[in-house]
């Protein structure tokens, strides 16, 4: 097998792995980098991020707000002092990508503009239209292309990490090209392999959302930390799950049910605000979560809107009108009239709740480092965690910016603490094994199982049992549901053994990671018998501080079930209280 | 809710086993409103798990899925099965390497996109600690249609130049250098130059307009690459005319 030597193996070229790559490169021009994605950095998920970027620029603002608004938004299970260090360097992360070229939208002075978002009690969400994330993605990739020494292993999947006496050393990738297998020796690893979001049905994540960086570390020994907690999105398209983003909220628009009520002021964000004078914090600039709870609720109610894809909301921008749609909202106008054939210049858009961001992760410190010596994580596979039990729209574009960095900065840290080399008998012993694993699956025949089928089942049960609202007996047969799987996919058997740019071979492998993250998101569900944030319980439907302001950790347990246990919620400044967001009036 | 029965006829290569491509015909039951790439990923759900192709996003933004549909370069995830009628031709994209099935080679394009420099060099350093640079919405404007890119490659495959002269820089790698080159806080212009202004360099370009006809996010590639060669023109007389300005 080729060996590749290199000092830093970054797994994941989007936003938070170019971010690691440049401040690497950056930080030392002779480091070897070697960047790793199963993906063109470019078709990268970072892509499809909508609104923008949270960070505090204008006067009017302060890091407490940020703070404050980050900390109630995730319903007090952030951790604080994570919080604080994301805040005040997010302002100098956006500035930095300025700088690199990213086309911010501007102020008539020609300072950056910047939009209001759900739960942010200010505007602080840089923006480039409706595309920030694919500005910020393409602003990234372009600019690493100034580094010689980063080097880029395009469309190379990974499928193991290799390990030597407890500590990180390199990895396995197949290239996909060949198909042959990579073995990549470094002295530090970041994942930054992004969220997971296709175990789910219905999701704004794109095909390539499949937890790889998650379920990699993960069996590694790695735990995923407060996995429960999985955001839906309030407005997706009902047709294909596409994102409308929040900013169409940010910049106005409204949601009202079948009987044109706008209905969140039924569930504590109102009183009803004026239309086209959104209020920070107050009816359509909610948080998510509980927008999206609400819009259950009214579905129970029968207030919602029946179409062809299934029940709906309607998301009314037409008081924006069209000068505003087109110059803020391009490519909400584009994406409604391909995908739902309405224009929101004219009529209001159904739109419903949609899987869109895993608030949990791979288990990180405030360096962005794992309890594996030599690991680091950053971006939506980590879980830091600023986000809490919800995260706010616009705070995961920084997070991916501060941490990637940050993950790139603690990985030098490691290079320079003078640990001796690993030994060559174990990564070969390992990337043997990894080897011998991918040939048995190549090879299997006689288990009847396959792919399509088990990962339909798969999202089948998470959609069921693992949505808006849960309750202790639909978790459990999920649970027992996804052990089943997983004893299942053993059986897995390929209709494609060949070698070159094999996808069915691909997507047996993403399926082991969607099975892996899927049974540690219904464990950890499970456990948690409290309501907070994404994870709402019926059986137990209120926050429970005294036993549950804690942090869930599941730990992999190879053919059985994950362990959950628990690690304490970091408090500085703000002591758990009430997430009001009736504009101040509850 | 309706139904359709839509006739596939994809391009099959695999260069383990083929000698030529060929094509095979699928028939696939597909939503009235879905898109080619709908269709597909139903053959590879429920018809033919050894089909390889490259999709993500599904909302036209991340690039992957461009492919040559009834013989036009395209995104499967914006063409929609309502406007064919008939047999659906797929075929990977024109002008490039097939690695396999509908999967191209894409290095040819990956290498000349570094080769223009697509990144800021900035004409005067700033500082963090200074802020942003001040850029009013004019001058954003000058640039901005041209940052949409997002390196499909369509335009590639519609380009008559590209498809005759393969060292043709082509229209992204154009237009993105062409980015930089109109933003305000940029002065790399002439370290760009030696590659765009080269002979496969814009010279190559006929101005057929094709490249802007097929991008899916209206980038223009033709109109950056007609400011480029006037620019470049612009450059040559004040170079041999007017040699003093240079100085």
């Amino acid at each position: 097998m080729e060996t590749v030597h290199t000092d830093v193996a970054i797994l994941g070229a989007g936003g938070a792995g170019l971010r690691a790559a440049i401040a690497l490169a950056e930080a030392d021009p002779k480091l070897r980098i070697a960047l790793i994605s199963k993906v063109y950095p470019m078709r990268s998920h970072t892509c499809a991020a909508e609104g923008g970027a949270a960070g505090v620029i204008k006067p009017d603002d302060s890091l407490e707000h940020h703070f404050h608004d980050t900390v109630a938004g995730g319903d007090w299970l952030s951790d604080q002092d994570v919080v604080e260090y994301f805040i005040r360097e997010a302002p100098r992360e956006l500035v930095q990508l300025e700088h690199w070229g990213c086309p911010w939208n501007r102020e008539p002075d020609g300072s950056v503009a910047v939009r209001s978002f759900g739960g942010m009690q200010k505007q602080r969400t840089w923006f480039a239209a409706d595309k920030s994330g694919f500005h910020i993605l393409h602003t990234l990739f372009q600019t690493s292309l100034k580094h010689p020494s980063i080097e880029r292993f395009d469309e190379f999947y990974a499928t193991e990490l290799l390990l030597d006496e407890g500590r990180c050393a390199g990895l396995v990738a197949i290239e996909m090209r060949s198909g042959r297998l990579v073995r990549f020796d470094a002295r530090a690893v970041i994942v930054a392999g992004g969220g997971a979001g296709r175990m789910f049905p219905f999701t704004t994540n794109g095909a390539v959302k499949t937890g790889d960086g998650m379920a990699l570390a993960y069996r590694a020994g790695v735990p995923l930390k407060d996995m429960e907690f999985v955001q839906y999105h309030p407005t997706g398209l009902p047709s294909t799950g596409t994102l409308l983003t929040e900013a169409c909220r940010g910049e106005g628009g409204v949601l009202l049910n079948k009987n044109g009520r706008r209905f969140l002021q039924d569930y504590g964000m109102g009183p009803e605000t004026p239309l086209g004078k959104p209020v920070f914090k107050t009816m359509e600039l909610g948080p998510r979560d509980r927008i999206s709870q609400a819009f259950w609720h009214e579905q129970k109610k029968g207030n919602a809107v029946p179409t062809q894809w299934g029940d709906a909301m309607l998301l009314d921008m037409r008081h924006l009108g069209e000068k505003k749609i087109d110059e803020r909202l391009p490519l909400v106008r584009d994406m409604s009239i391909s995908y739902m054939s309405v224009d929101p210049v004219t009529d209001p858009v159904p739109v419903r709740p949609v899987v869109h961001y895993m608030m949990g992760g791979i288990h990180t410190d405030i360096r962005a480092a794992t309890p594996l010596p030599g690991l680091y994580a950053a971006g939506e596979c980590a879980c830091g965690s600023i986000n809490g039990a919800n995260r706010l729209g616009s705070n995961s574009l920084t997070e991916l910016l501060v941490f990637g960095r940050r993950a790139a900065l603690s990985a030098i840290e490691h290079l320079q603490s003078g640990a001796p080399p690993a030994s060559d008998a174990a990564l070969a012993g390992g990337a043997a094994a990894a080897q011998a694993r991918i040939r048995e699956l190549m090879q299997r025949s006689g288990g009847g199982e396959t792919v399509a089928g088990l990962r339909k089942e798969m999202m089948q049960a998470m959609e069921q049992h693992a949505g808006i609202y849960r309750n202790g007996e639909g978790l459990a047969e999920a649970c027992g549901k996804l052990a089943d799987l997983r004893r299942r996919y053993a059986r897995i058997e390929l209709h494609d053994r060949t070698n070159v740019y094999n996808t069915d071979l691909l997507q047996a492998l993403e399926l082991g990671s969607m099975l892996d993250c899927a049974e540690a998101v219904v464990a950890s569900a499970l456990e948690r018998r409290e309501s907070r944030g994404a994870h709402q319980r019926l059986d137990f439907a209120a926050r429970d501080d005294a036993k549950f302001l804690k942090h869930s950790l599941a730990w992999y347990g190879g053919a059985g079930a994950p362990r959950i246990d628990y690690a304490p919620v970091s408090i500085t400044s703000s002591q758990p209280g009430v997430r009001d967001y009736s504009g101040g009036r509850a | 809710m309706t139904g359709r029965r839509v006739e596939l006829e994809v391009l099959r290569y695999h260069p383990e086993t083929d000698a030529a491509p060929r094509f095979q015909r699928y028939s696939v039951d597909c939503r009235e409103e879905w898109v080619v790439l709908d269709a597909l990923n139903h053959v590879k759900e429920t018809l033919d798990p050894t089909l390889s192709y490259r999709w993500s996003c599904h909302m036209a933004v991340c690039g992957s899925c461009g492919m040559m549909i009834n013989g036009e370069p395209r995104l499967a995830c914006k063409s929609f099965l309502r406007d064919y009628q008939g047999v659906i031709r797929v075929e990977p994209l024109a002008h490039f390497p097939i690695e396999r099935d509908l999967v191209t080679v894409i290095d040819d394009f990956m290498a000349k996109l570094k080769r223009v420099k697509p990144y800021l060099i900035p004409a005067q350093a700033r500082a963090l600690e200074q802020g942003e640079y001040r850029q009013t919405p004019a001058e954003l404007k000058r640039y901005k249609q041209f940052t949409l890119c997002m390196n499909c490659m369509l335009c590639y495959a519609a380009c008559p130049e590209y498809g005759l002269i393969p060292k043709f820089i082509g229209p992204a790698a154009i237009s993105l250098a062409h980015r930089y080159n109109q933003d305000s806080r940029d002065g790399g212009r002439a370290a760009r130059q030696e590659e765009i202004a080269a002979a496969e360099g814009v010279w190559e370009c006929s101005f057929t307009g094709a490249c802007s006809e097929v991008c899916p996010e209206h980038v223009d590639p033709a109109a950056a690459l007609q400011q480029v060669k006037i620019k470049s023109t612009v450059d040559w007389y004040l170079a041999h005319l007017m040699p003093w300005l240079k100085k």
